[in-house]
């Protein structure tokens, strides 16, 4: 089992420490609602420092990776952000990504479940010249401040001006004198930043935001938490709205697919489903009562399966009400059709809403 | 948190307060404690016979679904209609408003497989 760089800092603060993707990592502090609470009223602390770090340099990464990925990489501009997914030939989902673009090369930053076959499949089409890859995984870590008192609690530590820079993009400067890729990038439905750090100056940053404001209500956070914002802000997390076999058209991620780039891997299988419209899709449901719906329940309508449950939770940002996302027969992810989850052998009823299930206040 | 002295304890982190032939029961503080945000709890109907060790609910928390199973054997007398509506109170007091079953015990020696709370101790300091 590995751990981050801010593994004793998680111990210290009496995280309870959970196997994930070969990480030891902090699945929650002082408690999922009230992390999740605090990112959504003010902020919160998360180490992703298990997910992976790929470094891309060379002249022709951005055509290379147009080969590769389905949204459009040779169009991004100097230090912008942008969501980007791997295909397989079928169209289904290798990964679902993060570009950054610097001044000379490039971060790949990639799920931790799937950071091994990433770091295969993009050297098994490393081409002759042109392209040079860092694994970074494990190395360098990455911190995450997420909530609407980001910028306030942040700036005092950093030398670039944060209220500044635009939604998904990125400055190199320095936390706290630690030179630092800083983004204005998250997974969380809020407003807030990524740092990159050296592993070795990763407890120092995390420590000192923690001291300096707490008494601000910023709290550290665990994947708990995490897990309960990005379900609520409708964003899919690989493993679950996002497969091998789930393609991203049918995670609802068709602004990513940008069928007018040439050639690339699963583009004409997904250039298909678009153009039939028949597929099974990911749609949200929102459960009538209160029993939550869980990953792998059966969904029916009219007493007929008709998919089932991807990820469920309680919604703090919705009501309190539980919601999921579902893998849904194309009839039955009609907007407002009520169909029934099968919970330990009784129906539930629930119903089909529009996703995300939260949207924060612009 | 100390173990309130008067409640026996089953190794699965329930407790059991005895008072002639009627028992109630709820998960320890320990329990509420891994279990984390408690945020539904399912329990069995009145006048069902439930028996001792076997599953008769379940408690989800954010994260997960454990099993509640049942220190005694009886009949259901009261679930805790509350936690429908408040199920957090099972977090907040695990040995008060957070109670979950009242039963009619039907065999009072059963308990005799139950813990004192020096030994439920050791149990919940693993």
């Amino acid at each position: 089992m590995k751990r981050t760089a801010l593994y004793d800092e998680h111990v210290r603060a009496g995280a309870r420490m959970v196997p994930f993707a070969d990480f030891e990592m902090p699945v929650q502090y002082a408690g999922i609602l009230k992390e999740h609470d605090a990112v959504r009223h003010r902020a919160g602390l998360f180490d992703l420092s298990h997910m992976g770090q790929f470094r891309l340099t060379g002249d022709i990464v951005a055509s290379w990776a147009d080969t590769l990925t389905i949204n459009a990489v040779g169009t991004m501009k100097p230090l912008q952000a942008r969501y980007n997914l791997f295909c397989n030939e079928s169209g289904g989902t290798h990964d679902d990504t993060i570009f950054y673009r610097l001044e000379r090369d490039w971060l790949l930053v990639v799920n931790a479940s799937n950071a091994d076959k990433m770091w295969k499949h993009l050297n098994a089409h490393l081409p002759e010249a042109g392209v040079a890859l860092e694994n970074r995984h494990g190395r360098y870590a990455l911190i995450a401040i997420q909530g609407p008192r980001s910028v306030e609690m942040l700036q005092p530590h950093v030398d670039v001006d944060l209220a500044s820079m635009r939604y998904y993009f990125c400055a190199q400067g320095r936390v706290d004198g630690v030179p630092a890729l800083i983004a204005r990038t998250g997974y969380t439905g809020e407003d807030g930043f990524e740092l990159f750090v050296e592993g070795q100056d990763a407890a120092v940053l995390w420590s000192a935001l923690l001291r300096d404001h707490r008494g601000e209500g910023l709290e550290p956070c665990g994947l708990g938490a995490r897990d309960v914002l990005r379900l609520e802000a409708g964003m899919p997390l690989y493993g679950h709205e996002l497969t091998e076999t789930i393609t991203p058209v049918q995670a609802g991620l068709n602004w990513a697919l940008k069928l007018n780039k040439p050639e690339f891997i699963g583009r004409d299988a997904l250039a298909r489903q678009l153009e039939r419209d028949d597929y099974p899709r990911v749609a949200g449901l929102v459960m009538e009562g209160r029993a939550p719906a869980r990953e792998g329940y059966a969904v029916s309508l009219d007493g007929r399966v008709v998919g089932q449950i991807c990820s469920g939770s309680i919604a703090p940002s919705v009501g309190n009400k539980n919601v999921a996302t579902a893998l849904l027969e194309r009839n039955a992810a009609t907007l407002g059709t009520a169909v029934a989850v099968q919970i330990r052998g009784t129906l539930h009823d629930a119903k089909v809403v529009p996703l995300p299930f939260y949207k924060r206040a612009q | 948190m100390a173990q309130p002295e008067d409640l026996l304890f089953s190794k699965e982190h329930e407790w059991v307060k005895l008072d002639g032939d009627s028992a109630t029961i709820g998960i320890t503080d320990y329990a509420q404690n891994a279990l984390g945000d408690i945020v539904y709890v399912e329990l069995p109907k009145a006048g069902s016979s439930i028996k001792q060790f076997s599953s008769v609910g379940v408690i989800e928390s954010v994260k997960a679904v454990s099993n509640l199973f049942t220190p005694l054997s009886g009949e259901i007398v009261e679930v805790n209609a509350a936690l429908e509506n408040d199920p957090a109170a099972v977090n907040r007091e695990p040995y008060g408003a957070g109670w979950l079953l009242k039963i009619r015990v039907s065999d009072p020696s059963e308990a005799q497989a139950l813990l004192p709370p020096a030994e439920y101790e050791k149990i919940a300091a693993d």
